[in-house]
């Protein structure tokens, strides 16, 4: 957990992906690390720019689908065998042909729950407070059509006056001071 | 060939492809925010939206009524009798989860497609579907007699150590059912939380900020977020994709799985899925079209969505077409007795009246019109046709639950069914219900995925060093 007092980081502002993307993939090439982009759509360019390649979505959503569908098919087996044998017509008790249909509403059910809730828990939402809503121009921009580069205090090359003159090489809109 | 028809000067025609426009020209990230949020957060309602909602909420208190004296009476209110045992409460399921299939469809496998159009469309699809499947959901447990006992039907360890039976097409109807709801709830909340975090800073009252804040979970468009976010929700479509096309082909497994002529077929999967989409596009026409006159949306839901809904249309009605005309086919080559004076009576039986404004809804009149670009494109028509087609699927339903069920194997035993009036008063209410919960989600909620439309607009473009300098 980051000290939750001093500067949290600088913030500049574009009007167009092109120019966040350039900055972004400026200012990884110099070094910079701790940093992140905030954009009003998805821009894979700008993941890309500041070294984002993969995540963990896809690997959570397969062992939450596998999971599903073998608890129910379990569950399935289990009861229709040993919990509550019932001969219907003469059937075996484990007609397991029947059985997967839910097993596979199953897999899909715990699968999409996993992708869903896996990238909320990734993404550490909810949080219902972060230090960059305190940026006056933040919050009108960062989700309607501002584009915006945060270089963050953590990084071991921040210091504030020669960031802010570094940021500013790339013509922001602005270059705001980001508090906790 | 289509493209000859229409001037070359329309300002709604891409000069480049020669197709309608999937947004009108000249709109910013900031005015189509503006155009999508003001919506929800104007302080002015308009009048129009009062007038309906009165109207629909008094139509909900007629479904809330019709249940009340069921729950007190019992399912004997209902025409349903021997020996037709499944009336009204199936027909309607049906009907209802259905029209839901094409919010998915429009969500997830068009945008497995890449099909950029679609964005306009799909939140308020997705909508549709949920309180579509709200709707659908009610019949089989009211349907039940004891609907405090559905409970019954999940697999819980009772007391009484009954076990539901696995082997039973009703049972899986439970699980394809209740996952395509929860499936569909998280994929059209997940999406919308973007757009719930723009809501948040674009709202001026307090409330309205705590509301959209606590709601978008503290979204900030971080870029590796959203690279999550977009995994998610491909993952998401991805796998509602097989689960909407399994929902429908469980639900006609209902009907297969019985020996019963008239539902004993292995047509019915398929024949179910595209008539699910079918009358699922016809309903998202019918919300569309007066909803974007209403909010002056045309140039975000424009006519390429309209004539695209109509092609998908034209394609799921052949299919149905397809569907009974195997049927009339297995009915006379399966040489069974049983088959043959089936449907026969279905056809030219005392109920045959019912299997004729099927023809004529769903066949006729749509897959003579459809053909037509003029046509797919006059808003008027494409709203009659709308229509046209939900009768035709509802009277679809009717046709497959009633006409097989009602002259048996047995002369003595043939019956009839009449629907009473509280039944009339269910499915009536329904629709008020359906209405009701559609107008609180266009007053509350971005009807359009705002975040999806920034994505089609000529300034997402990333522009390399370049071209840059050239301008």
């Amino acid at each position: 957990m980051p000290a939750r007092e001093g500067t949290y980081g600088l913030l500049a502002e574009f009007d167009t992906p092109s120019d966040l993307v350039r900055a972004a993939r400026q200012a990884r090439q110099d070094g910079w690390r701790r940093m992140e982009c905030y954009t009003p759509y998805p821009v894979e360019e700008a993941a890309e720019a500041i070294g984002f390649h993969r995540n963990k979505v896809p690997l959570l959503t397969l062992i939450g689908g596998l999971m599903g569908g073998a608890a129910m098919f379990a569950l399935e087996t289990w009861i229709s065998v040993l919990a509550y044998p019932l001969n219907i017509g003469g059937r075996p008790t484990y007609s397991w042909p029947a059985f997967i249909v839910p097993a596979y509403e199953w897999t899909i059910l715990w699968a999409g729950l996993s992708a869903a809730f896996g990238m909320l828990a990734l993404n550490g939402l909810p949080s219902l407070y972060h230090p960059l809503f305190n940026a006056p121009n933040f919050r009108d921009g960062a989700t309607t059509d501002k584009f915006f580069l945060c270089l963050e205090a953590l990084d071991p090359k921040f210091d504030l006056a020669e960031t802010k003159a570094y940021l500013a090489q790339f013509q922001p809109n602005s270059v705001v001071e980001v508090e906790y | 060939m289509a493209t000859r028809e229409v001037k070359p000067n329309d300002p709604m025609i891409d000069p480049a492809t020669g197709e309608f426009r999937v947004i009108a020209q000249g709109q910013t990230f900031r005015s189509i925010t503006e155009k999508i949020a003001r919506i929800v957060l104007t302080p002015h309602t308009p009048m129009g939206w009062f007038g309906l909602f009165t109207v629909a909420g008094g139509v909900a208190v007629v479904l809330l009524t019709a249940m009340t004296w069921l729950f007190l009476v019992g399912v004997g209110i209902w025409g349903i009798t021997q020996p037709v045992a499944w009336g009204f409460a199936i027909i309607n399921f049906v009907w209802w989860i259905g029209i839901g299939h094409a919010g998915t469809l429009i969500s997830a496998i068009l945008l497995l497609f890449k099909q950029g159009w679609r964005n306009a469309i799909s939140r308020f699809a997705e909508a549709m579907t949920i309180f579509a499947v709200a709707c659908a959901g009610m019949f089989p447990l009211i349907h039940v007699g004891r609907p405090w006992l559905a409970y019954w039907m999940l697999p819980l360890p009772f007391t009484m150590t009954v076990w539901p039976q696995f082997r039973s097409p009703l049972v899986w109807d439970v699980f394809a059912v209740s996952t395509y709801a929860t499936i569909s709830v998280v994929f059209w909340y997940i999406g919308m939380v973007p757009d719930l975090a723009t809501l948040r800073d674009r709202s001026q009252s307090k409330i309205a900020q705590y509301f959209y804040g606590m709601l978008s979970v503290g979204w900030r468009g971080s870029v590796r977020h959203w690279m999550r976010y977009e995994t998610a929700s491909l993952l998401l479509a991805g796998l509602a994709t097989p689960l909407v096309l399994s929902v429908h082909t469980v639900i006609s497994f209902d009907f297969a799985v019985a020996v019963l002529p008239g539902w004993h077929t292995t047509i019915f999967p398929p024949y179910f899925v595209a008539g699910a989409i079918y009358s699922g596009f016809a309903m998202v026409l019918t919300l569309a079209i007066p909803l974007r006159k209403f909010y002056h949306l045309e140039s975000l839901v424009t006519e390429r969505h309209i004539d695209n809904m109509g092609k998908v249309m034209l394609a799921t009605g052949f299919i149905v077409a397809y569907g009974y005309a195997m049927e009339a086919f297995m009915s006379w080559y399966s040489a069974s007795h049983w088959e043959a004076f089936m449907f026969w009576n279905r056809v030219w039986g005392p109920m045959g009246w019912s299997y004729w404004v099927l023809i004529t809804c769903n066949l006729a009149i749509p897959l003579t019109t459809l053909w037509s670009r003029k046509l797919r494109t006059s808003i008027p028509f494409m709203f009659f046709i709308s229509i046209v087609v939900n009768t035709g699927m509802w009277f679809e339903r009717f046709v497959i639950v009633v006409t097989s069920l009602y002259h048996d194997f047995l002369p003595s035993s043939w019956g009839t069914y009449r629907a009473t009036k509280w039944d009339y008063m269910t499915f009536v209410g329904t629709l008020g219900f359906f209405t009701f919960l559609f107008l609180l989600f266009v007053r509350f909620l971005p009807m359009i995925p705002m975040n999806e439309i920034r994505m089609l607009l000529p300034g997402a473009k990333i522009k390399p060093k370049v071209a840059e300098a050239a301008d």
